[in-house]
């Protein structure tokens, strides 16, 4: 009983009181800014492994980006990553950064059902599906959990059970084997429901995009309520785009 | 033919016996406790034959071997499974992948419903191990399961309580890894690609591509490379594991270890952060450069890191290695003996927890690890209580590794890079690295013209998922949480 508790004093406080502001520790690659300055598009085009930088304007689609950083390491001048955290968005067109652009990537109020925040707006529940992910979008949704970040504080959860669930957050780029689980427990959610498409995977199929073993038709004519790109997504950019849909502050 | 870890070799050196030649020399190599059969693969040589390799490691004279034969797909093949059961995933795979006929493979069941098998069916009929019996009831479980993991299939037969058997069905992950790294061409695509292959090991698979790429390049090690890379895999351990503490106290609710091992795993990813932008590591490990060198001052921030870390992480850990609750839960539950161990072919972690000393980066090293004269952390009881502890002592071993190589840290933020440029035409190159999990296998076969023409990749999750469905038997089904997180296997790892 007394170690638990010295155990317990010595972890000290471990939460994030603010999870909008705080501060990723290091060198986190976020939302980038493209300058005007002159560049070989076409060697950004070619160098990027999964195709989402295009030229004339160059622009970076944040749902195909593994947020490697090699097109910034090619040309810094022309390229740089943020450090800002906030990148998801309820509009697949708002995840495309253009050459001059700075400002925060934003969701937009208007495509957000009604629904959701007066239903879900204090409470949300969500099911978490892995539809070929290579587990580290898993690890870091779970980690959106832990004491650090407390997604709870929020009363936003992961549940068991798509029939106790409000949506399903999906990951990884959708294998075949996984495409009918999938809709399972899509269908087996009760409306309305959210649909949270979680990493780049996800979003665009990521590295994985044209391997014959995926089915991403399935997503086909589904509503799409967030996307949150990461190569796995950050806890912090899952949990603000979260917060974000649901039109909560940070309380 | 002798071959070296990481080294590329002509494949046309490789003789092709019969069958019936490779089938003895397989097995009696096998018979030998310290020999384990890290890959065995096919590869069409016509439309009608197929050349066979097996690679077997002997981690007491510290060789590896690769043994070929050369068959006609319409042979049926005497089963090395039938004796060694540690073949049955690679006779499996021969099987969906190229349709090579078993007469006497125990458990010829596909393995992994691949997009592009010759044989298997659907996933949804796959055959599953039945008792008709009154006094049995099956329960299944999954693909979808109830955390936020990946998603696999477990169909016990249970006797009230008690598990008899356990069948794991995989495949639901399977994005086709193996034949996009050969449709994707690009270096950078194919150097994601293996980071991809195991999110919880991107370390681990990224360096063992990577040292298997710059091989067939013709490429030597860059000793500024190995030294980023053998820090990298250490630190992947420390962070990994301590997850996996923070996840085996979670699932016998012992909340305080869930919440401090969890918490302190934060700064262990977060140390990844700092290094490369990622807490898992992705972007950090490339063929033949690097954009992130480890330098004097991230070894500064790392130490003072590790020294908020180890007196926190000592204390949580020999508290609950005291805890009579603790104990009674992870003590002789999910038992896998040194014999068992041995017949499934154990690697790495789950197979030094059952007394076999089975890590490459002592029998086989690569990068700086022969400098480091490693001895195994090894456990006799083979259950949750030992795959736990061997998970607390390489933690303390890997600190250690790391203050070492960091003592001798180069100066400067200098660059490691060797050229690559085409790849050597013929060549075959066999890459084992310890990841945390156990030994990462990445394989690579060149064309005439230097193209990479197979490509092969072993998780130790292949072979140690046998070993969590044995482990399981006899125990009550409510303890098969804590005996799957003490295996903390891979899905997307074995599905590729």
């Amino acid at each position: 009983m007394f170690d638990s508790l010295r155990i317990l004093f010595h972890q000290g406080r471990q939460y994030i009181p603010d999870v909008t502001t705080t501060d990723v520790p290091g060198v986190f690659r976020g939302r980038p800014v493209i300058s005007s300055t002159p560049a070989d598009e076409d060697s950004l085009v070619e160098l990027c492994p999964t195709g989402a930088i295009t030229a004339r304007p160059l622009a970076i689609d944040l749902g195909r980006c593994t947020f490697c950083g090699e097109c910034m390491f090619a040309c810094p001048d022309k390229i740089r990553f943020t450090k800002d955290y906030h990148l998801a968005t309820n509009s697949r067109e708002a995840l495309v950064i253009s050459e001059g652009a700075d400002s925060p990537v934003a969701l937009d109020p208007d495509k957000v059902r009604k629904e959701i925040r007066s239903i879900f707006g204090r409470s949300l529940k969500l099911r978490e599906v892995s539809a070929g992910g290579d587990g580290s979008c898993e690890m870091e949704l779970n980690a959106t959990g832990n004491v650090n970040f407390d997604i709870g504080r929020f009363g936003i959860d992961f549940v068991a059970s798509p029939r106790h669930a409000d949506g399903i957050v999906l990951t990884g780029p959708v294998s075949e084997n996984m495409a009918e689980p999938f809709l399972d427990a899509y269908n087996a959610v009760p409306d309305p429901k959210l649909l949270i498409l979680a990493g780049t995977d996800a979003i665009s199929g990521g590295i994985f995009d044209g391997s014959p073993a995926l089915r991403r038709s399935v997503l086909d004519g589904l509503h799409v309520d967030l996307y949150v790109p990461g190569n796995p997504v950050h806890p912090l950019t899952f949990v603000n785009g979260v917060l974000a849909l649901l039109g909560r502050k940070n309380r | 033919m002798f071959v070296s870890n990481g080294l590329a070799f002509d494949v046309e050196a490789v003789g092709l016996t019969d069958y019936a030649t490779f089938y003895s020399s397989v097995l009696s190599r096998l018979e030998k406790p310290s020999c384990h059969c890290l890959l065995y693969f096919g590869r069409m040589s016509s439309d009608h034959d197929v050349s066979l390799y097996a690679v077997v490691a002997d981690d007491e004279a510290h060789t590896l071997e690769v043994l070929g034969a050369s068959a006609a797909l319409s042979d049926t093949l005497l089963s090395l499974s039938a004796e060694r059961p540690e073949m049955h995933a690679f006779e499996r795979e021969l099987c969906e992948s190229l349709g090579v006929k078993f007469s006497n493979h125990p458990w010829l069941k596909p393995l992994r419903y691949a997009h592009d098998r010759k044989e298997g069916g659907d996933i949804y009929d796959y055959p599953f191990f039945d008792i008709e019996s009154e006094e049995f009831h099956r329960v299944g479980v999954g693909p979808i399961h109830a955390g936020i993991i990946e998603p696999g299939h477990f169909r016990f037969i249970c006797e009230g309580e008690k598990i008899h058997h356990l069948e794991i069905q995989l495949g639901w992950q399977h994005r086709g890894v193996e034949s996009l790294m050969l449709a994707k061409e690009k270096l950078l695509q194919r150097a994601t690609i293996a980071e991809g292959v195991a999110g919880d090991t991107v370390v681990g698979h990224s360096t063992a591509f990577a040292l298997m790429y710059e091989a067939l390049a013709g490429a030597q090690v860059d000793p500024r490379l190995a030294f980023d890379r053998t820090v990298a895999l250490e630190q992947e351990r420390i962070a990994v594991h301590t997850g996996d503490l923070s996840a085996i106290c979670t699932d016998i609710a012992y909340q305080l270890g869930n919440a401090v091992f969890g918490r302190l795993r934060t700064p262990m990813i977060n140390f990844f952060q700092k290094w490369c932008g990622s807490r898992f590591a992705k972007s950090l490990i490339r063929p033949g450069y690097s954009n992130f060198p480890f330098t004097r001052s991230l070894a500064d921030e790392w130490i003072k890191a590790i020294e908020a870390f180890e007196p926190d992480f000592r204390e949580m850990a020999e508290q609950m290695f005291d805890l009579p609750s603790v104990l009674s839960r992870i003590e002789r539950t999910g038992v896998v003996t040194t014999e068992l161990a041995l017949r499934l072919g154990l690697e790495g972690m789950a197979a030094k927890a059952s007394g076999v000393a089975r890590d490459v980066r002592a029998s086989h090293p690569c990068l700086l690890y022969g400098g480091l004269g490693l001895e195994p952390v090894v456990k006799r009881s083979g259950d949750v209580y030992a795959r736990a502890r061997v998970r607390y002592e390489e933690v303390l071993q890997s600190i250690g590794n790391i203050r070492r190589l960091i003592a001798e840290c180069p100066e400067g933020d200098e660059r490691g890079r060797v050229s690559i440029g085409r790849l050597l035409p013929g060549k075959m190159c066999i890459s084992l690295v310890e990841g945390w999990r156990g030994v990462c296998v990445h394989a690579g076969v060149t064309d005439s013209e230097g193209r990479l023409a197979a490509y092969k990749v072993v998780d130790p999750s292949v072979h140690n998922w046998m070993g969590l469905a044995m482990a399981v038997r006899g125990n009550g089904i409510s303890d098969f949480p804590i005996c799957n997180k003490s295996f903390d296997l891979s899905y997307c790892g074995h599905d590729l």
